[in-house]
């Protein structure tokens, strides 16, 4: 048990040591969830829209602006699941999510550029258990991928990100929250490149699954104005329901117990250990070549 | 027991046979080399015996474990520096180093002063610190044999350990390859397409191409398979009578004269060659020039295959084409 720990820790460490030490790395996956919620999230201000400017306000009679307040507030309750949200904040929220996603997909690119570079092989003549050296990928894209998002966290708060947290169990949900995430995710994409054998074929499935996986998700808006069909996908996609307990208990201030809450947490766990007893059995598959 | 049996190995990639009923023994303590050109199988051979790849047929025994049946007990007993440099760039030769500890299981207390020693054996301990991107390929080779030493294997593999470095460079690996066998007492199984480097290193060569061995014996015994030494000589003039007392010495297979030049084909010129000269010298022949020529693997190898081992001619690119498809195979 201890030896599996050691040789899962060891290469972890190997990639996380990579990662911290190339900042160009970090700044280029950090980069575009940053540029996504700055220009998306400000620009197009969904939430915007139901305010009312003033000069319409002075113009209507009071109990009408009231009357359409009330409407504008319950259509913002039942879709961003508060009144007083606004869009950034709920942008920022999708986009630390988000960025599991992408560097969640460069572990699973790693795992071809060893092969290429006969480092797997290496690995694979050691005495070590196949199934540690998918989850050495795996605990060191959790690592990465969880300060990463972290740090957009920071960052969209100095950019104006308003947070609700009801105490500092809900903000270590959170952060489970992305744990897991990162797990299912960098899981999934093992599973999807592992015998790919080249890093070619790497970079097309990431640029096929990136964006579609982004916008299946209520990354970008919330799953109750998507259709039916679309709704579906999103069900499914374990961002999905990573996004949906990081509102709750990020910008709602959700307390831990809350039913909706532990839903979305729920099915993240349980896809998490389906992804990941996946991941492993196809890579000890893959691996074995025996 | 041997540190390496195999019985029939073969391996078959769609329709290329890439190891083809291969068997050979390697005794404890020995380096024994595979020499063949690219795509001869020899890759194929080691990433079999070191659990990698599955044979198609045939068995073979890494210090009396079964390479099928006990791959685990394979891998704790050997390591292995692949032709392709795999230590990673962007670490310290230190950090390279207690990775693999760490993979292979040694106490992090006790893999210290390993690292320690084997940085100080190939002279690597005033680079420990410094990101592997910064080392010459002599370096990055060398911390490559270093990173498979470091769980003290019983049999080491090495994957053309000189490929792509210069004179000297080669050099200086082949006596640390040497001193590793002298003063740890690892058994080395080794594949080179270089001539110099079978004949120099290795206490047994197997000669492969096209999956098959060809011949397997010490380089000095392969050697003389061909018909040993070549002694020329620039005289004076040579009688019957002398030509005839050379003939007769022991170790003289045969004697041609060819006016003021001699060739005297001998087995172990070196010992042969003295009473040559002493011979000569008492009949009052003036010799000028003395040349002995040795029989190089290049000549068994052309022997045995009926073509050189870097052919020029068309060979080559059937080779080429053969190599390629192995690797794809394997990858």
């Amino acid at each position: 048990m201890i030896g599996r720990a050691s040789e899962i820790g060891a290469i972890a460490s190997r990639e996380v040591k990579k990662w911290y030490r190339s900042p160009i790395l970090l700044f280029m996956t950090t980069i575009q969830p940053l540029l996504w919620m700055s220009l998306y999230g400000k620009a197009f201000n969904l939430t915007g829209l139901f305010r009312i400017p003033e000069d319409i306000l002075k113009q209507l009679p009071p109990e009408s602006t009231a009357r359409f307040a009330a409407i504008a507030n319950e259509i913002l309750s039942r879709f961003f699941g508060a009144s007083d949200i606004d869009f950034f904040s709920y942008i920022a929220v999708g986009m630390m999510g988000v960025i599991l996603l992408f560097t969640s997909m460069s572990s699973g690119m790693s795992v071809a550029w060893d092969r290429r570079l006969g480092i797997l092989n290496k690995l694979l003549v050691a005495p070590i258990s196949r199934s540690s050296i998918i989850l050495g990928k795996v605990i060191s894209a959790i690592i990465r991928g969880v300060t990463q998002s972290l740090l957009v966290m920071l960052i969209g708060l100095a950019l104006g990100m308003r947070l609700r947290v009801s105490g500092p169990v809900e903000f270590l949900i959170a952060v489970l929250s992305l744990a897991l995430l990162g797990a299912s995710l960098s899981s999934l994409i093992i599973s999807v490149t592992i015998r790919l054998k080249s890093w070619e074929h790497h970079i097309a499935v990431s640029n096929l699954l990136n964006l579609p996986l982004m916008f299946t998700s209520s990354a970008l808006y919330p799953v109750a104005l998507m259709p039916e069909w679309l709704r579906t996908i999103a069900a499914i996609n374990p961002l999905t329901h990573g996004i949906e307990v990081l509102r709750e208990v990020l910008l709602l201030g959700t307390p831990f117990n809350s039913q909706t809450m532990l839903w979305h947490l729920s099915i993240l766990i349980i896809f998490t250990s389906a992804a990941t007893f996946l991941g492993i059995y196809l890579a000890n598959v893959a691996l074995r070549k025996m | 027991m041997n540190a390496i049996e195999a019985h029939g190995l073969r391996k078959v990639f769609g329709e290329i046979v890439a190891v083809d009923n291969i068997s050979f023994a390697v005794e404890k303590g020995e380096i024994f080399g595979f020499l063949g050109p690219n795509g001869a199988g020899k890759t194929t051979t080691i990433n079999m015996l070191t659990t990698l790849l599955k044979p198609t047929a045939g068995s073979a025994r890494v210090w009396g474990y079964d390479i099928v049946d006990e791959p685990e007990r394979v891998r704790e007993v050997i390591g292995l520096a692949p032709q392709e440099l795999t230590v990673d760039d962007e670490l310290t030769g230190y950090e390279n180093m207690m990775l693999h500890a760490a993979l292979y299981h040694v106490p992090k207390e006790e893999a210290r002063v390993r690292v320690k020693e084997i940085l100080e054996f190939l002279e690597l301990e005033r680079f420990a610190n410094k990101k592997v991107e910064s080392y010459s390929g002599g370096m990055k080779k060398r911390l490559e044999i270093g990173c498979a030493l470091i769980h003290e294997p019983k049999v080491l593999f090495l994957d053309e350990p000189t490929l792509g470095l210069d004179v000297q460079t080669r050099a200086a690996i082949w006596n640390y390859i040497r001193s590793l066998v002298r003063e740890k007492g690892v058994t080395i199984f080794m594949t080179t397409h270089y001539m110099d480097e079978a004949d120099n290193l290795c206490n047994r060569v197997a000669i492969i191409d096209y999956g098959r061995v060809k011949a397997i014996d010490t380089p000095s015994r392969l050697k003389s398979t061909i018909g040993g030494d070549l002694i020329e000589l620039e005289v004076s003039e040579i009688n019957g009578l002398t030509s005839e007392k050379l003939r007769t010495l022991p170790g003289v297979i045969d004697v041609v004269l060819d006016g003021e030049r001699a060739l005297v084909k001998v087995v172990r010129g070196e010992e042969v060659l003295p009473s040559v000269i002493s011979i000569l010298i008492r009949d009052g022949v003036s010799v000028r020039r003395v040349e002995m020529k040795k029989p190089s693997l290049e000549e068994v190898f052309l022997s045995l295959t009926g073509r050189k081992l870097r052919d020029e001619n068309g060979a080559r690119e059937e080779i080429a084409r053969r190599s390629i498809a192995i690797r794809r195979a394997r990858s």
